[in-house]
C-alpha cells in the first residue's frame, strides 16, 4: 500500500474480516454466543459487595502470549485486551503473516491500568496516622511501586503490547475518553479505509472490571450497581451499572484488500457516527440520538438494535425514548450479559452485531421487562447504539454483505 | 498561485493559528524571544517537596493559577489558553462555535493524590483499605471528582467552551501525542470531511507519582543543579529527559478555506508520517528500522526528498539511547547530509512536554520557518563524538529554512513525524 494515497472518487466499503471476543461468558465466539442463546449471566454479587461485577472468565493467556516476561509486563486490563486482540488476528486469518502486521494500522480504546492499591492503602493509613512528613508519599511511593507498573497502566500501551506481542506495526492510534473512545476509534478506522488512507486495521478495546480503584471512580457518581444483578431495562429510578470484564476487537478492511487475499468476511462496516450532547436535559439524549440515526443511511423496518446502554439515569432514560420510536426493532442491551465495558463497550456491539449478521441470527432477549422482543428473521442491518453513562453518543450500521 | 491541491490530489493543509505556553511563559511571542535567546524554563520544584527524590527539577508551568489544583485542571488550563491565542489569529467561526473537530493530545487522566487524601481523611479510620474508600465515596459529596478525572474531561471542557463540531477525540500516542494530533488534523482535512480542525496537545502532569513514574524506569535526568543545564540533547554527559508541562494548539485548514476567507498562512503541514516499533516497551528497536520507516514515510507523504529539507526538529530528549537512535536513522535516510543539516532540540529549554511536546515543537518548527532563525541546542558543551549532527549549539543560529521535519518517538513504540514548510509546495 502506497504511503501516499490519492483521493478516490468512491469510498471503499469496508468489511470486518475478523472479531475476537473473550469476555465473562467465555472466550472466543461460540462460548459466548452458546452463553447468550442460553441467557446465561457471570456476575460476581460478593467479592466487591454491595456492588455487583462481571467477573473475568480464565482464559489461558499462554496461547496469545507466548512469553511469560510479555505478560508479567502488564496487569489483567492490558492481557485481556492482547489476549483479544490475538483471537481477532487469527479469526482475519492474519495472524502471523508478517507482510499484513507490518502495515496494519491500529485504533485503540483505552482507560488505565490498574492502580497497586496495597500501596495506595499504605500511604494512606500513614496519612491516618498522623505521619505527615514531606516526602512520606514520594519514599511511599519510590519504595513501593515496582518500576514496569507504569508500563501496565499507561493507556497507549495497550497498543504498545499489541504491536510487540502480535507484530501489528502500521499507524497506531489510542483514544480515550470513555464509551466515546471506542466508538471513535471504529469511526476513524473506517472513515481512513473509506478514504483510501488505510487498507486494513484492528480495532477494539478491553476491560477489567474486578477493579476496586475503577469502582471508586464510578462511586463519585453514585453509578455503580448495587446488591443484585438486573438487567439493564429494569434498574429505575436509581439505575446504574455493573462493570464488566472482556476483550472486543475486529479486523476491519477494504472490500478490495479483503477479496485480494481470500479473507472471508463477517458483515459489512458501513458507517459509525458519533456526536456529545450538551445533555443539559435528558431529551437532549433522545434528540441527538435521532440526528445520529438519521446520518446511518437507509434502514429497512423490523431490524435490530444493540445498545450498550449502561443503565445509568437519566441517559437511559433518554434513550428508551428514542428506541421507542423504533418499536419494531428488536433491541438488545449487551449490559445485562457482560456488563458495562466502557471504553470496549462499543467494540463489542460491533462484534456481537457481526456474529449475529454471519450466524443469520440475533441472539434471543435477556430482560425481564419485556422491552426486548423476540426477532425470527435473520437480520440483515443491525444498528449498533452506545450512549456514554455521563458524555458521548454514538451510532454504527452493520450490514450483511450483498 | 499554487493550485489547492498537493501533488497527490489532496487538499492542502495549512496552519492559519497558533497558541503555545510552556515553563517559558504563555503566548508565542514570550517563548520565541526566550527560546531565540536561549533561556531554560527548567526549575527546581516547588509545587511539591522534593525530599527522597533523585530527579527534584522540571519545566513546570507555575505562573497559570489553578484552583483547586489537579493536574488535569492544569492541563485544561493550559490547552484553554493556547486554544484562544490560536483562534484569536486564526480569526476563525465566533465566540464558542468552531467550524470543525476537535483532537486533543493528553496525558491519561486519573484519581489524583489530593483527592485521593482527602477520601482517606473522609474516612475516619487509622487502618484504611479500598473498602473504606468505597463507603465514602458515594452519596454525591464527590461527584465533582467523577467530572474531574474521566479521561474525556479535558476535551468535554474544551468542545463545550469552543463550540468544536462532533465528537470530541482525547488520545495518547505517548511522547508522539501532539504529532498524532495534528496528523489526525491532516487526515480529517484530506478525506474532505471538514475544512478546518482544531489540534490541541496539553500536559500539566508534573505531580509526584507521574515524576517517580518516570523515575522508577531511570528515563530522567538526575544532574539536579543547576536545573538550566540538567537538559543536554546530544551531548556526551546527557543522563534523561526532563519532565516539562506546557501546551499547543494549531487551526488546520485547507488552503482552499483559508484562501476563500484570506487568512493569514502561518505555513503549510506538508506531509505526516507514523511507523510502529514493536521490540520493546521503552527502547528503539536497535537496527533503527522504525524510526528511518517513519521518516521515509513522512518524506513520501509530502512527496518530498532528503535533500528538500534543510532543518531538523528533533525529538532529542537527552535520554543516551534517543539521541544515539535519531542520529542514527537519520544518517541511515539522509547519508551525508545529516551531518549538514541544521538540527536542534526545544527540549534543551523547555524540557520535555509529553503528550503536548509534538504540538509544541511544531509551531516553534513554524516560527523558525517564519523567522529563518533557528533556536539554539542550549548546555551543548560537551558533544557527544558519535552523534555527528550539526547542531546548533547553544546560540541562535540566521538560516535559509524553507522545510522543517519535526520528529516525536514515543514510549510503546510509537514514532511520528511532520514535515512543516512555509509555501505549499
Amino acid at each position: 500500500m502506497s504511503a501516499t494515497p490519492a483521493l478516490k472518487g468512491e469510498p471503499a466499503e469496508v468489511w470486518i474480516t475478523g472479531i475476537g471476543l473473550a469476555t465473562s461468558l467465555g472466550e472466543g465466539l461460540d462460548a459466548n454466543w452458546d452463553a447468550l442463546q442460553a441467557g446465561r449471566v457471570n456476575v460476581d454479587e460478593k467479592s466487591f459487595a454491595p456492588y455487583v461485577v462481571h467477573p473475568w472468565m480464565q482464559v489461558n493467556f499462554d496461547t496469545q502470549i507466548p512469553k511469560k516476561g510479555d505478560q508479567r509486563q502488564m496487569e489483567a486490563w492490558q492481557r485481556i485486551g492482547t489476549y483479544a486482540a490475538g483471537l481477532a488476528l487469527e479469526s482475519a486469518g492474519v495472524k502471523g503473516n508478517k507482510e499484513i502486521l507490518g502495515r496494519m494500522d491500529m485504533v485503540i480504546a483505552a482507560g488505565g491500568g490498574e492502580r497497586d492499591l496495597a500501596v495506595d492503602c499504605s500511604i494512606l493509613t500513614t496519612q491516618a496516622k498522623g505521619n505527615a512528613a514531606p516526602g512520606l508519599l514520594n519514599e511511599q511511593l519510590m519504595s513501593g511501586l515496582r518500576p514496569t507498573l507504569f508500563l501496565a497502566q499507561l493507556s497507549n500501551l495497550l497498543a504498545g503490547n499489541i504491536a510487540i506481542v502480535h507484530g501489528v506495526c502500521g499507524t497506531s492510534r489510542t483514544f480515550m475518553g470513555e464509551e466515546a473512545a471506542g466508538v471513535d476509534a471504529a469511526r476513524i478506522a473506517l472513515a481512513r479505509i473509506a478514504a483510501g488512507q488505510s487498507d486494513i486495521a484492528l480495532i477494539g478495546g478491553s476491560q477489567n472490571g474486578e477493579r476496586k480503584d475503577v469502582l471508586v471512580l464510578y462511586e463519585f457518581g453514585d453509578y455503580n450497581l448495587r446488591d443484585k444483578h438486573t438487567g439493564v431495562w429494569s434498574r429505575q429510578p436509581r439505575g446504574g451499572f455493573a462493570v464488566g470484564s472482556a476483550g472486543a476487537f475486529l479486523v476491519i478492511e477494504s472490500k478490495e484488500h479483503a477479496l485480494a487475499r481470500g479473507a472471508k468476511p463477517f458483515a459489512r462496516l458501513t458507517k459509525v457516527v458519533g456526536d456529545h450532547s450538551r445533555r443539559k436535559q435528558p431529551e437532549d439524549v433522545t434528540v441527538t440520538l435521532r440526528k445520529l440515526w438519521s446520518e446511518l443511511g437507509p434502514i429497512g423496518p423490523g431490524g435490530a438494535i444493540i445498545t450498550g446502554a449502561t443503565g445509568v439515569e437519566p441517559v437511559t432514560a433518554g434513550e428508551r425514548s428514542f428506541l421507542a420510536e423504533h418499536a419494531d426493532f428488536a433491541v438488545r442491551a449487551t449490559g445485562t450479559s457482560f456488563g458495562h465495558l466502557v471504553e470496549a463497550q462499543f467494540p463489542l456491539g460491533l462484534v456481537l452485531a457481526a456474529m449475529s449478521i454471519s450466524r443469520g441470527a440475533l441472539f434471543p432477549p435477556n430482560d425481564s421487562s419485556g422491552f426486548e422482543i423476540e426477532m425470527s428473521k435473520p437480520p440483515a442491518q443491525i444498528v449498533v447504539v452506545g450512549a456514554g453513562h455521563w458524555r458521548g453518543e454514538g451510532m454504527a450500521l452493520v450490514e450483511a454483505i450483498r | 498561485m499554487s493550485a489547492p491541491r498537493d501533488k497527490f490530489g489532496r487538499p492542502i493543509v495549512v496552519v492559519t493559528g497558533m497558541g503555545v505556553v510552556t515553563s517559558l511563559g504563555t503566548g508565542k511571542t514570550d517563548n520565541w524571544a526566550k527560546l531565540t535567546a536561549g533561556e531554560s524554563g527548567i526549575r527546581t520544584i516547588s509545587r511539591f517537596p522534593i525530599e527522597s527524590l533523585k530527579t527534584t527539577m522540571a519545566g513546570t508551568v507555575d505562573f497559570i493559577p489553578v484552583e483547586p489544583f489537579t493536574s488535569s485542571g492544569l492541563s485544561e488550563r493550559l490547552a484553554e489558553l493556547a486554544t484562544e491565542e490560536a483562534l484569536e489569529q486564526s480569526g476563525i467561526g465566533r465566540k464558542g462555535d468552531f467550524p470543525g473537530p476537535l483532537f486533543l493530545a493528553v496525558a491519561p487522566i486519573e484519581v489524583e493524590w489530593p483527592q485521593r487524601m482527602e477520601l482517606g481523611r473522609a474516612i475516619g479510620k487509622q487502618e484504611i483499605d479500598y473498602n473504606d474508600m468505597l463507603r465514602v465515596s458515594g452519596g454525591g459529596k464527590f461527584v465533582a471528582y467523577h467530572r474531574r478525572f474521566q479521561l474525556g474531561s479535558v476535551a468535554d471542557y474544551l468542545a463545550d467552551k469552543f463550540g468544536t463540531k462532533g465528537s470530541p477525540i482525547s488520545l495518547s500516542t505517548a511522547c508522539a501525542s501532539g504529532a498524532t494530533a495534528i496528523q489526525l488534523g491532516v487526515e480529517a482535512i484530506r478525506r474532505g470531511e471538514t475544512d478546518i480542525a482544531l489540534c490541541v496537545a496539553a500536559e500539566g502532569s508534573v505531580n509526584a507519582e507521574a515524576l517517580i513514574r518516570f523515575s522508577l524506569l531511570s528515563a530522567l535526568s538526575t544532574q539536579n543543579d543547576p536545573p538550566q543545564a540538567a537538559s543536554k540533547p546530544f551531548s556526551k554527559n546527557r543522563d534523561g529527559f526532563v519532565m516539562a508541562e506546557g501546551a499547543g494548539a494549531l487551526v488546520l485548514e485547507s488552503y482552499e478555506t483559508a484562501t476563500a476567507r484570506d487568512a493569514k498562512i502561518l505555513g503549510v503541514v506538508a506531509g505526516c508520517g507514523e511507523l510502529t516499533d514493536s521490540f520493546h516497551r521503552t527502547r528503539s528497536s536497535p537496527d533503527g528500522k522504525p524510526i528511518i520507516g517513519c521518516v521515509k514515510k513522512t518524506l513520501a507523504d509530502a512527496g518530498m526528498t532528503p535533500e528538500d529539507i534543510d532543518h531538523i526538529n528533533a525529538h532529542g530528549t537527552a535520554t543516551p539511547e534517543n539521541d544515539k537512535m535519531e542520529y542514527q536513522a537519520i544518517s541511515a535516510v539522509f547519508g551525508e547530509r545529516a551531518k549538514q543539516i541544521p538540527v536542534t532540540s526545544n527540549k534543551s529549554m523547555v524540557g520535555h512536554t509529553i503528550s503536548a511536546a509534538g504540538a509544541v515543537e511544531a509551531i516553534f518548527s513554524l516560527l523558525t520557518l517564519e523567522h529563518q532563525r533557528i533556536p539554539p541546542t542550549i548546555n551543548y558543551e560537551n558533544p557527544d563524538p558519535t552523534i555527528l549532527f550539526d547542531v546548533v549549539g547553544n546560540k541562535a543560529r540566521d538560516a535559509r529554512v524553507t522545510a522543517v521535519m519535526s520528529n516525536s518517538f514515543g514510549f510503546g513504540g510509537q514514532n511520528a513525524s511532520l514535515i512543516l514548510t512555509r509555501e505549499p509546495a
